[in-house]
């Protein structure tokens, strides 16, 4: 499975579970996939799929926009949300936090579209729930 | 080192910078050549294994072997005596007795090679886990490179877009602006609900005649006409 013929199948669905998805392919070496789920224009999800996994990721903020005072309370509450959060967990990519998913190359195209929905949602959840963190 | 240590070093190192990769393509050809090697050695290991294996099972026979010949020359000795042949019953003994030599010798070869078959076997065991740990650690490597490959091309495409990228405010703005729009339709769907219920009951206690429209043709003659009177 590459990201070109995942995005040809979310863009042949009309929709699943009452979203909507809207795929913008990215080229370079190694392919990434944008996709909007239904209105989250604002948190789009980032798919790369890898000889093993597909790998969804959504940011959230940056350092910078961290009170710096409230950190490591912040990180510690990611470790803690990390397990009530369904399908999703909480990552760093350099200066970038991230809310992520891995699933296996042989998913079926229903459980993707879950994934993506479940990570948005997730994101969304976790930018209000961190709020109090955020300047 | 294991190799999430060595993940950990390279990044706590500074290494995950974007573009840079912790793990490098010779570390993947290493562990891959190592892995082969290993494979060579369990190969030649398991060869060795069988080979002293037949060797012990042979000199096991030898001296299945020997102690029936043994047996079998104790009796002819006894025979010998009965029949009052001293010189023949010695000459059968000293053959009883190289067959005993014989048979010390057996004994010990198939201790030799006893002993090796335990030492190879556990050679193969060692060899066997040996390559299973280097191939976890290779899928782990391989997972890594892949993982963190994708994840700086996600991540290269957040900085490109960043110009489009909303801060973590405006976001949440933007996600409770909707949660919100969810909520007011929500009410206002309920409040139609209730009003539509709120019609039928008025509607039933109006056919039942326990409410009376002040308003109806009726009612407007009666309250002319009192007036008039």
């Amino acid at each position: 499975m590459n990201t070109q013929d995942l995005a040809l199948r979310l863009t042949d669905l009309s929709g699943y579970a009452g979203y909507q998805f809207d795929c913008q392919p990215i080229p370079g070496e190694t392919g990434v996939l944008q996709i909007t789920v239904g209105d989250y224009e604002e948190i789009p999800a980032f798919l790369s799929v890898t000889d093993s996994q597909i790998i969804c990721m959504t940011h959230l903020f940056n350092d910078h926009e961290v009170i710096t005072a409230k950190r490591t309370m912040m990180l510690e509450e990611m470790l803690e949300l990390n397990i009530p959060m369904p399908l999703s967990a909480f990552s760093k990519i350099g200066n970038r936090y991230v809310v992520f998913g891995s699933l296996s190359v042989n998913s079926s195209i229903e459980d993707i579209c879950h994934e993506l929905i479940t990570l948005t949602e997730n994101a969304a959840e976790a930018l209000t729930v961190l709020e109090e963190y955020i300047r | 080192m294991s190799i999430l240590k060595k993940i950990m070093t390279a990044v706590r190192g500074g290494a995950r910078e974007m573009g840079e990769l912790v793990v490098d393509a010779n570390a993947v050809r290493i562990f891959e050549q190592e892995i082969r090697e290993a494979q060579t050695h369990l190969r030649k290991a398991k060869y060795d294994l069988t080979d002293v294996m037949a060797k012990a099972m042979q000199a096991s026979r030898q001296i299945q072997s020997l102690h029936h010949e043994i047996d079998e020359h104790e009796g002819f000795v006894v025979r010998a005596i009965e029949q009052g042949d001293e010189a023949l019953a010695l000459s059968i003994a000293e053959k009883i007795s190289r067959l005993e030599t014989d048979l010390e010798e057996q004994r010990e070869v198939q201790v030799t090679f006893s002993g090796q078959v335990e030492r190879l076997r556990s050679l193969v065991s060692k060899t066997e886990r040996q390559i299973r740990e280097f191939e976890r650690q290779l899928s782990m490597l391989k997972t890594t490179e892949s993982v963190q490959k994708a994840s700086n091309a996600i991540a290269d495409n957040f900085a490109a877009s960043s110009s489009k990228m909303h801060s973590a405010r405006d976001s949440l703005a933007r996600i409770k602006q909707r949660q919100q729009e969810k909520f007011d339709q929500m009410s206002a769907a309920e409040t139609v609900q209730s009003e539509t219920m709120d019609e039928s009951l008025t509607d039933k206690l109006r056919s039942a005649g326990m409410i009376q429209d002040k308003t109806s043709a009726k009612q407007v003659l009666a309250r002319i006409k009192a007036g008039q009177g």
